[in-house]
């Protein structure tokens, strides 16, 4: 069996916080070994200097397979992932038919291991064709591979389903992500309230709304004993929220997308429909928030929050057009970004995207440990290189990084053992 | 079967009503499950009639629609020589608009002896109690109680095992929120030394039912651990639907009672279950007709026997005292109750018939 060592690699380990100089070597697909004293053997790559850390997972990834395959299907998703140093990625249930039911997890399952270049799990949909009414087979859907429950987009407003499907789901120890979003304080908004809003003319959600919510949810989550996932914040209020459950020692986790460490409001410009996002950028203030809240640990996840949309979706006006952009090629790129120019730290960030990510969907992968399935980045921390929508591997191309400069990239991506990107 | 005086106490059973297991303590239960266990015993060598209740008058009240438990009253009242009258409540004067209170005063005025009352709200019979100067007989109050099941659950017990069951482990299974025979059960089988679990989904289970002296599960296969007794509880077909539970697949998946998950309990574990069956759903044919395992016919029959020993108890102790003030029947009760203590005795009753 051939042997494949990287040598001269940067080798971080984020769960470990284990950053060293070294050899890693794989073997059947599996990470056989790391460190300074490592023999390098059989095949060899030269990192020359470049980390070598654990591809990244990717815990909110829309495609449109199966139902809508023209925006963006398995296999595309999978090329844009890895050319983003991503190895696994969650996909939403939001597509048609919804994932709802045990044989459409296992379809969906079945079809990213023969199409996608990445491992492809399944969060499966919360309630009947996520219409926020009937609780959905939770426990057959998780035997059947589901690791994770969500409602799509729209949050569960119902607030005695929101209390059952805690209490019955904690039977499984299943994850249940909710958006926070208060559906009557956020209606028809399309962007953050605020001053700018205003002078913009547009309808804008406050950041209470998803307070609002997000302290109902740990409410529940309190009172049933249920394992939450505050889905996407984006409000420094909303941080406070999180910090308190936590330090009741809460089974509350939250994600954030990337685009929210990145933008604020104000990239909202001239109407650009393209940083039309759900939840909606907020200000500067709340941006800073973010990072020192992934900083301190108190964000567990970053997510690329990849949603495809056609072009015809996006070029309307501000008010009409589709919420979403594409992530998979600039959750990497944009968190280096910010590493590089001091918002973020490096081992909070990895932590974020790859330990973090597999504690809490239970996988085992995420980090360098011997035995370990070798899903791995190489990454060049201060490659120099400009966004061009037009080259990114997605089937759309909607980003609001369009034309940005961004410090670092994946430059090789490992799926156990086979070299998939660079 | 074991001899009635086996578990025949020397007190006296001194309580009007029969509405909750808590208004019972353990001598009460015990002067009750022998009357119903001398009685089983003369249904056994086809004794059907003792007519210690001719002359009275039973009144069946039944708010809520019920087929089993109605029946039970009736023939076990028939067979103690009453009268039996059986309000169709559904047709009569609450459809007009009559409230509960008016109807019991109704009633009340035509002086039955013993009313038997099933009703939607927990605490009605309770409530009609207080207004009438008969004995009541709670058949099921909303979510709140059903001693006289209990009380044949504990008897069909008891009779399955050979007497004492202090010590057995049993699991009560299912929907716990909305079962009034759960609630029973756990206080009446507590109360004779059972060692009581519940198991089922979060969703159907009360919050904090860890603080009703029971172990709380929410998996069949560590629940049913050791049990001796599986008692199965009906899931309502409209709670199924994505309320409570997904759908009916998932819950005789993960609760539904089948041969693989009776494998977990005791080997030679016995299944109990209240009725009516929603087979495929909580329980499998497989094993509901499997009479070495299933009880569940045994429970129909005991349940008339008990019933006669439950309605027996009530008459002796609400004779011919209904002119008097509450006071003065407690202390006559008292009095007369040691002078004749053991009376109850089943073989004086024996005697009689």
């Amino acid at each position: 069996m051939s042997v494949l060592s990287i040598i001269n690699a940067r080798l971080i380990d984020p769960a470990t916080e284990f950053d060293a100089m070294g050899t890693l070597t794989i073997e059947k697909g599996r990470i056989k070994d790391f460190g300074g004293e490592t023999p390098p053997e059989g095949r060899i790559i030269d990192a020359e200097g470049r980390i070598l850390a654990p591809g990244l997972i990717d815990m909110r990834v829309s495609t449109g397979e199966p139902g809508r395959e023209s925006k963006e299907t398995l296999a595309s998703a999978g090329r844009a992932a890895v050319a983003g140093g991503i190895t696994s990625m969650v996909v939403t249930p939001d597509t048609k038919p919804v994932l709802d039911q045990i044989s459409l997890v296992e379809y969906v399952k079945r079809r990213g291991k023969q199409k996608s270049l990445v491992r492809v799990y399944i969060s499966g949909a919360l309630t009947h064709a996520l219409n926020g009414q009937n609780m959905t087979e939770l426990g057959l859907m998780s035997q059947a591979g589901a690791i994770l429950f969500s409602n799509g987009k729209t949050p569960i407003s119902d607030t005695l389903l929101m209390r059952r499907l805690l209490s019955y789901s904690s039977t499984f120890n299943a994850l249940i992500a909710n958006r926070p979003i208060d559906p009557s304080l956020s209606k028809d908004a399309c962007a953050h309230e605020s001053d700018l809003s205003a002078r913009l003319g547009l309808i804008g959600a406050p950041s209470t709304a998803e307070r609002i919510m997000a302290e109902r949810d740990v409410a529940l989550a309190e009172l049933t004993g249920g394992r939450l996932l505050i889905d996407l914040i984006s409000s420094a209020e909303t941080v406070d929220v999180v910090k308190r459950a936590k330090s009741r020692d809460l089974d509350v986790a939250c994600s954030v997308s990337i685009n929210h460490l990145a933008l604020n409001e104000i990239d909202i410009g001239d109407y650009r429909t393209f940083a039309k996002l759900d939840p909606p950028l907020r200000s500067e203030q709340d941006r800073l928030a973010l990072l020192d809240a992934v900083n301190s640990g108190c964000i567990d996840v970053i997510v690329s929050d990849h949603d495809p949309r056609p072009a015809g979706e996006k070029r309307l006006p501000f008010q009409d057009a589709a919420s979403g952009a594409v992530g998979l090629e600039i959750l990497l790129a944009a968190g280096l970004t910010q590493v590089a120019d001091g918002g973020l730290d490096l081992m909070a960030f990895l932590k974020a995207v790859t330990c973090n990510p597999a504690d809490l969907l239970g996988l085992k992968s995420g980090r360098l440990a011997h035995g370990m399935k070798a899903d791995l980045v190489m990454i060049d921390p201060h490659l120099p290189w400009v966004c061009q929508s037009e080259d990114l591997r997605s089937r759309s191309k909607n980003t609001p990084f369009d034309g940005r400069r961004f410090t670092g990239r994946a430059v090789m991506t490992f799926v156990g053992g086979e070299r998939v990107f660079g | 079967m074991a001899s009635p005086k086996d578990y025949t106490v020397e007190y006296p059973f001194s309580k009007r009503h029969c509405l909750t297991i808590s208004d019972f303590h353990r001598m009460d239960i015990e002067a009750l499950l022998a009357l119903g266990d001398y009685y089983q015993g003369l249904q056994n060598q086809r004794i059907t009639s003792a007519p210690i209740l001719r002359g009275k008058t039973v009144v069946n009240l039944f708010f809520e629609n019920s087929t089993r438990t109605e029946k039970s009253f009736e023939v076990a009242a028939k067979r103690l020589g009453a009268d039996v009258i059986s309000m169709n409540v559904g047709a009569s004067s609450v459809k007009k608009g009559e409230t509960l209170l008016d109807t019991a005063a109704t009633l009340n005025a035509m002086r039955p002896d013993i009313l038997v009352v099933r009703h939607g709200s927990s605490g009605a019979p309770a409530l009609l109690s207080q207004k009438v100067s008969c004995a009541v007989i709670n058949a099921g109050d909303g979510m709140h109680e059903h001693p006289t099941q209990a009380l044949l659950d504990a008897l069909t017990l008891r009779t399955t095992f050979g007497g004492d069951i202090g010590g057995l482990r049993i699991a009560i299974c299912g929907d716990i929120l909305h079962s009034r025979v759960a609630r029973s059960n756990v206080q009446l089988l507590n109360i004779l030394g059972c060692d009581v679990r519940l198991i089922g989904p979060p969703t159907l289970l009360p919050i904090d039912a860890d603080c009703w002296g029971v172990d709380v599960f929410h998996d069949m296969e560590t629940g049913l651990k050791g049990c001796d007794v599986v008692m199965m509880l009906r899931l309502q077909m409209e709670r199924m639907s994505g309320a409570f539970v997904p759908t009916k697949r998932e819950y005789f998946h993960f609760y539904g009672l089948d041969k693989n998950k009776l494998a977990f309990a005791k080997k030679g574990a016995k299944v109990m279950h209240p009725g009516p069956m929603n087979r495929g759903v909580e329980i499998s044919s497989q094993i509901a007709d499997d009479p070495n395992i299933s009880l569940i016919t045994q429970q129909v029959e005991t349940g008339v026997a008990m019933r006669m020993g439950i309605l027996h108890a009530l008459s002796d102790n609400n004779k011919s005292e209904k002119s008097e003030s509450e006071n003065t029947i407690s202390e006559y009760n008292n009095a007369r109750h040691y002078e004749t203590a053991g009376r109850l005795k089943p073989s004086n009753t024996l005697g009689e018939a």
